[in-house]
């Protein structure tokens, strides 16, 4: 679906290293990392909106549609949820159906602002859906959440991922467990500058507690 | 907090009581009275003058302010998002900014001739540096955050103009809007006063002439009246009904 190489040089600094990704349908991708290591810089240069970013589109599946859910909601403040979503092309009849999908079958004729953080990352991802995307980027999803809105928005994005086999998605995450609970594959992003420390497939065996264990080992002696 | 309502009607009607009282001490032409003035008011509405200049001096505004407006706003845009604009004309900005209005309207006149379009043309051209200066201020803190939005989701021009730039930009444009109007019906009136021979400004002229300070009184308040209407009738609710989702995140659904 989409191979690109990143020099990770933004106008004359290195904000990354070279790295080089490369995502198939139905790849689910938790990138881990710490804190300030150039996650959402690497999940901006996937979706083309660093324009310092210098790198080399090896590969792209023509019309790739791409649907990116960022840390704050993006809705437009001024149009209401209903209107958010039609304006990125989606039909009447999609957005009542994308909404109840998403549990928001009541609030579309509310403005953003006006519903809890909750509620507007959930109308932010029915907009990511409503493209109809091949690949869709999630910047933290669970942040700042509290824990059982969190469970909820996890449980609601695993069902999403499984209505949608051939979508591909990259989770940007700090907790392992999100790794276990939707992911297929796991990037870890560390180092100075920044580079993809693995690329793995997670196996049906990897566990949460695996995982940290695995973490712990990569970064302890860094 | 809000003021309470009565605190509108307090200094205007004491004004006009100042006045009164200070004509009748006076008792000179050079000062009529309240009443006098809406006598000379009356009198040029029954004429028909009084509708035929404020018509014609309004069209001016009108056409003026809508050219001003939009100029204007594509220079502040284009120069709020491109360095390279701003670098360019910002000192044929600043230039135009000091250049006194009497100069722009003189020049004009002298250059094409006592004509209509030379009249506009004037106005227009002491407007458009303050408007694009406003919306300059806009465009400039527009939301990178939103911007990147609209290219992931690959809105197109329109999309981006209407729905993301305008709704940031319009409180800058509402502010280039309130200035606007009171400055270019000022200008409008020297345009008119120094070389058309129609419009309020004509008969400020004429007023002047034979110092008729009634009506030079009384058609300057019938255009301010005019131009609160605009502010009352038009402006206000525009403005209220464009921001009502800056309060939305106040009550939470």
């Amino acid at each position: 679906m989409l191979e690109l190489r990143i020099d990770g040089i933004a106008a004359g600094h290195p904000v990354l290293g070279e790295i080089f990704v490369q995502v198939d349908a139905g790849d689910r991708i938790c990138l881990l990392g710490p804190s300030g290591v150039g996650k959402t810089t690497l999940l901006n240069g996937i979706a083309g909106l660093d324009r310092r970013l210098t790198g080399e589109m090896i590969r792209t599946q023509p019309g790739l549609r791409i649907g990116y859910l960022f840390q704050e909601h993006r809705l437009l403040p001024w149009r209401t949820v209903r209107q958010n979503l039609l304006l990125v092309g989606a039909s009447p009849r999609e957005v009542d159906r994308l909404l109840e999908q998403v549990g928001l079958g009541g609030a579309g004729d509310v403005l953003p602002d006006q519903l809890s953080l909750g509620m507007a990352r959930r109308a932010a991802l029915a907009r990511c859906l409503a493209i109809k995307p091949d690949l869709l980027l999630l910047d933290e999803p669970f942040a700042s959440l509290d824990p059982d809105r969190a469970d909820e928005l996890r449980a609601l994005i695993s069902t999403l991922l499984d209505d949608y086999p051939a979508m591909a998605m990259i989770c940007v995450t700090h907790d392992p467990r999100d790794a276990d609970r939707l992911a297929n594959r796991l990037w870890y992003l560390d180092g100075v500058p920044a580079r993809l420390q693995w690329d793995d497939p997670l196996t049906a065996s990897a566990t949460a507690e695996s995982l940290t264990l695995r973490l712990r080992a990569l970064a302890g002696p860094a | 907090m809000n003021p309470p309502r009565w605190a509108y009607w307090i200094m205007l009607p004491l004004a006009v009581l100042v006045w009164a009282l200070t004509a009748a001490v006076l008792d000179t032409a050079l000062l009529p009275t309240p009443a006098i003035v809406l006598e000379s008011f009356w009198q040029s509405v029954q004429t028909g003058d009084m509708q035929y200049h404020l018509g014609v001096t309004l069209r001016r505004v009108i056409i003026s302010f809508v050219l001003a407006m939009t100029l204007g706003t594509l220079l502040g845009i284009w120069m709020g998002r491109s360095l390279l604009a701003n670098a360019l004309l910002d000192p044929l900005l600043v230039l135009f900014l000091n250049l006194p209005a009497l100069v722009v309207i003189i020049l004009l006149y002298v250059w094409f001739g006592l004509v209509e379009t030379a009249a506009v043309m004037a106005v227009v051209i002491n407007k458009v540096p303050n408007v694009a200066v406003t919306v300059r201020e806009g465009a400039r803190s527009l939301d990178g955050r939103l911007e990147q939005m609209a290219r992931v989701y690959r809105f197109s021009h329109w999309q981006r103009a209407v729905h993301v730039w305008v709704p940031q930009l319009f409180p800058y444009m509402m502010a280039a809007t309130r200035g606007g109007l009171a400055l270019i019906w000022k200008i409008v009136l020297v345009v008119e006063l120094l070389g058309r021979s129609d419009g309020i400004g004509f008969q400020l002229h004429m007023a002047f002439q034979v110092f008729d300070v009634a009506s030079i009184l009384a058609y300057s308040l019938a255009f301010i009246a005019v131009v609160q209407l605009i502010e009352l009738a038009l402006l206000q609710p525009l403005e209220r009904k464009a921001s009502r989702w800056r309060t939305a995140g106040m009550h939470h659904a």
